[in-house]
């Protein structure tokens, strides 16, 4: 007899190779970068640790956005709205730790204030100066948000492509605020210049590991929760909706209540991986709140394979090492093969890479 | 016996849509158990009599009785749910992405809010009604399998063991063997006599030999009210029925 345990086995390998080379990466990075000199053609350098760091914030935006469209069939384009508030809410305790050390040298309010002629900060910065404050908002911001449009776009039955051009919209509209410097977020350019976190040196090399060390934790800690919930009940509920949502109405589920829950939930890993993506680039700025970015999430999650978590993961790390590699070498040529990515994957294969790899016999489970 | 004995009883149901009555002081009961099918032409009330005894549609007048004392006109559709009547619709809707076996998990009555779902586990006693259902319907070698591979009989009787899980006191099923193989037919008529006796059925269907093979009482319908009620033989006897239904 089959064991309810081992439901979805056929992604339990999966996750556990995925778990596996996360924690590689956690071991090798620091020791390429801290114990092999830097001559030898093996260190790993200070751009290499903040470029996986990257990819490691933008699986977490992948895995957010797969929990939501893979399993429930929610299609945000505005995820990276959830990305950029967490990374703002980092941002800000970044900027309150400059301090005194500003071009302007006050003490208190950062430079852009400074510059903007303010005489006093803000009330919504009061509180970031202290770390456990901060990392509290890293994670409500995204979350409140995602709770209040969740609330009225569930509550009002908006579900398909309707669903996705709000978020659209919200995320576009978030971006022309967050242009604005009476915000008082630093307008079009953001923040930047960030000098510490918690008192340690934002570019020495030991901090950049440190610091994707704890992306490596949280990401493992976000897939481990999300592949907790798809294999719970409330996860063959989640998937219910996705495939006949009137239906699971009827067995007595509270539909719009489950997917707001997931939606929140999805937000706060996208805010997180946001938060941690802050100090490792060291900017934010209103441009990651444009509407592509969103998108180009959306396409990591085809690629890699929807509905599978770790395969939105690995989506994301591809998609973004060809990004890396594209926009260096041939500029012009990125957003065409990124639109043909898309294309070529909806058409050849709809279940992404990690389709590709377990090939038909996943498809019988 | 009493009307108060009675699954479920009908009495004096009148609905009517601008004018046209679709159920005209229909009077029916049901006997614990008992599986009844009830039969008639087009527009002769009958999907407007389930949608009355689950719920859907408020009557003008008339009373609606479930056991002993529980009014189906004060309960909202949710309520009659739990009271213990289930009804299968026409066309099977099965979640056609998730197996056998959870498809009739998700039919487990329980916790319904997402924090509660996302501890609950499966109880040995509900995996014992499961096994037991799956068993009824006879898909226990299929219990892994996605909904999307289930032959279109397969699906019925997914759906009417996910009603089963409810553990209901009445089943209301409609039109159960439309399109199905005469195999399946018979193993469908085969499930429904199997569930009499622990529940009472009630079968609507136009398919006559269908209706002959498992109907102990048959009851026709004709502009919402009853015609003609008995066993089979003795209904197609009757001179009305024969004029009204089943033609010259």
């Amino acid at each position: 007899m089959l064991s309810f345990r081992n439901w979805g086995a056929g992604g339990d390998r999966g996750g556990a190779w995925f778990l596996a080379v996360l924690a590689v990466v956690a071991v090798a990075v620091p020791v390429f970068n801290q114990a092999v000199t830097q001559s030898s053609p093996f260190h790993l350098s200070a751009f290499g640790i903040t470029l996986i760091g990257k990819y490691l914030c933008y699986g977490m935006l992948a895995l957010s956005v797969d929990l939501i469209w893979g399993y429930c069939g929610i299609l945000s384009l505005g995820h990276a709205a959830f990305f950029s508030l967490g990374g703002y809410a980092m941002g800000m305790y970044l900027m309150r730790q400059i301090g005194a050390r500003g071009v302007y040298g006050d003490p208190i309010l950062p430079d852009f204030m400074v510059f903007l002629n303010w005489k006093a900060l803000p009330w919504f910065w009061y509180g970031f100066n202290h770390f456990p404050f901060a990392l509290v908002m890293m994670a409500l911001a995204p979350a409140s948000l995602a709770l209040v449009f969740g609330w009225f776009a569930f509550r009002s039955r908006v579900t398909g492509v309707y669903f996705s051009i709000i978020t659209q919209a919200l995320t576009y509209a978030l971006m022309l605020a967050f242009f604005r410097n009476d915000m008082g977020f630093g307008g079009n350019n953001g923040f930047t210049d960030f000098k510490e976190i918690l008192g340690f040196d934002l570019h020495s090399d030991r901090v950049r590991v440190v610091l994707l060390v704890v992306s490596t934790a949280a990401l493992a800690a976000s897939y481990t929760a999300c592949r907790a919930i798809v294999q719970s009940r409330a996860g063959r509920v989640i998937r219910a909706i996705r495939d006949a949502e009137s239906r699971t109405r009827f067995l007595g589920y509270p539909v719009e209540s489950f997917k707001l829950w997931l939606f929140v939930f999805s937000a706060v890993i996208a805010g997180v991986g946001g938060a941690l993506y802050v100090p490792q680039v060291g900017i934010i700025n209103p441009g990651e709140f444009a509407p592509i970015n969103s998108i180009e999430a959306v396409i990591w999650v085809a690629v890699g394979g929807r509905g599978t978590l770790y395969g939105a993961i690995a989506g994301a790390v591809l998609v973004n090492y060809a990004k890396t590699y594209l926009t260096g070498a041939f500029p012009e040529v990125w957003l065409y093969v990124l639109g043909a990515l898309f294309v070529l994957v909806t058409l050849f294969l709809p279940r992404g890479i990690v389709g590709l790899a377990s090939g038909r016999g996943d498809e019988k489970r | 016996m009493t009307v108060r004995d009675k699954r479920l009883y009908l009495e004096d149901l009148t609905v009517s849509f601008d004018g046209f009555k679709a159920l005209n002081k229909l009077s029916l009961y049901v006997d614990p158990g008992e599986l009844l099918c009830i039969i008639g032409p087009n527009g002769a009330g009958k999907t407007t009599m389930m949608d009355v005894i689950t719920g859907k549609t408020r009557p003008d007048s008339g009373t609606a009785w479930f056991g002993r004392g529980i009014d189906l006109l004060t309960l909202t559709e949710p309520e009659i749910v739990s009271a213990g009547i289930g009804r299968k619709f026409q066309k099977p809707s099965v979640f056609e992405q998730l197996t056998v076996l959870e498809n009739l998990e998700l039919a487990l009555s329980g916790p319904r809010s997402f924090p509660k779902m996302l501890r609950a586990r499966i109880t040995p006693a509900q995996q014992e009604r499961i096994d037991q259902v799956l068993e009824i319907i006879g898909l226990s070698p299929l219990r892994a399998s996605l909904g999307s591979i289930l032959a279109h009989g397969q699906k019925q009787w997914l759906e009417i063991g996910m009603l089963l899980m409810l553990n209901p006191e009445l089943l209301l099923v409609d039109e159960p063997v439309a399109g199905m193989t005469p195999h399946e037919i018979e193993r469908t008529a085969e499930l429904l006599r199997s569930l009499a006796g622990t529940h009472s059925v009630v079968v609507v269907e136009h398919d006559m030999s269908f209706v002959r093979s498992i109907a102990r009482r048959v009851i026709v319908l004709h502009e919402g009210q009853v015609i003609a009620e008995g066993d089979m033989d003795k209904v197609q006897k009757d001179a009305r029925v024969i004029e009204v239904y089943l033609g010259v």
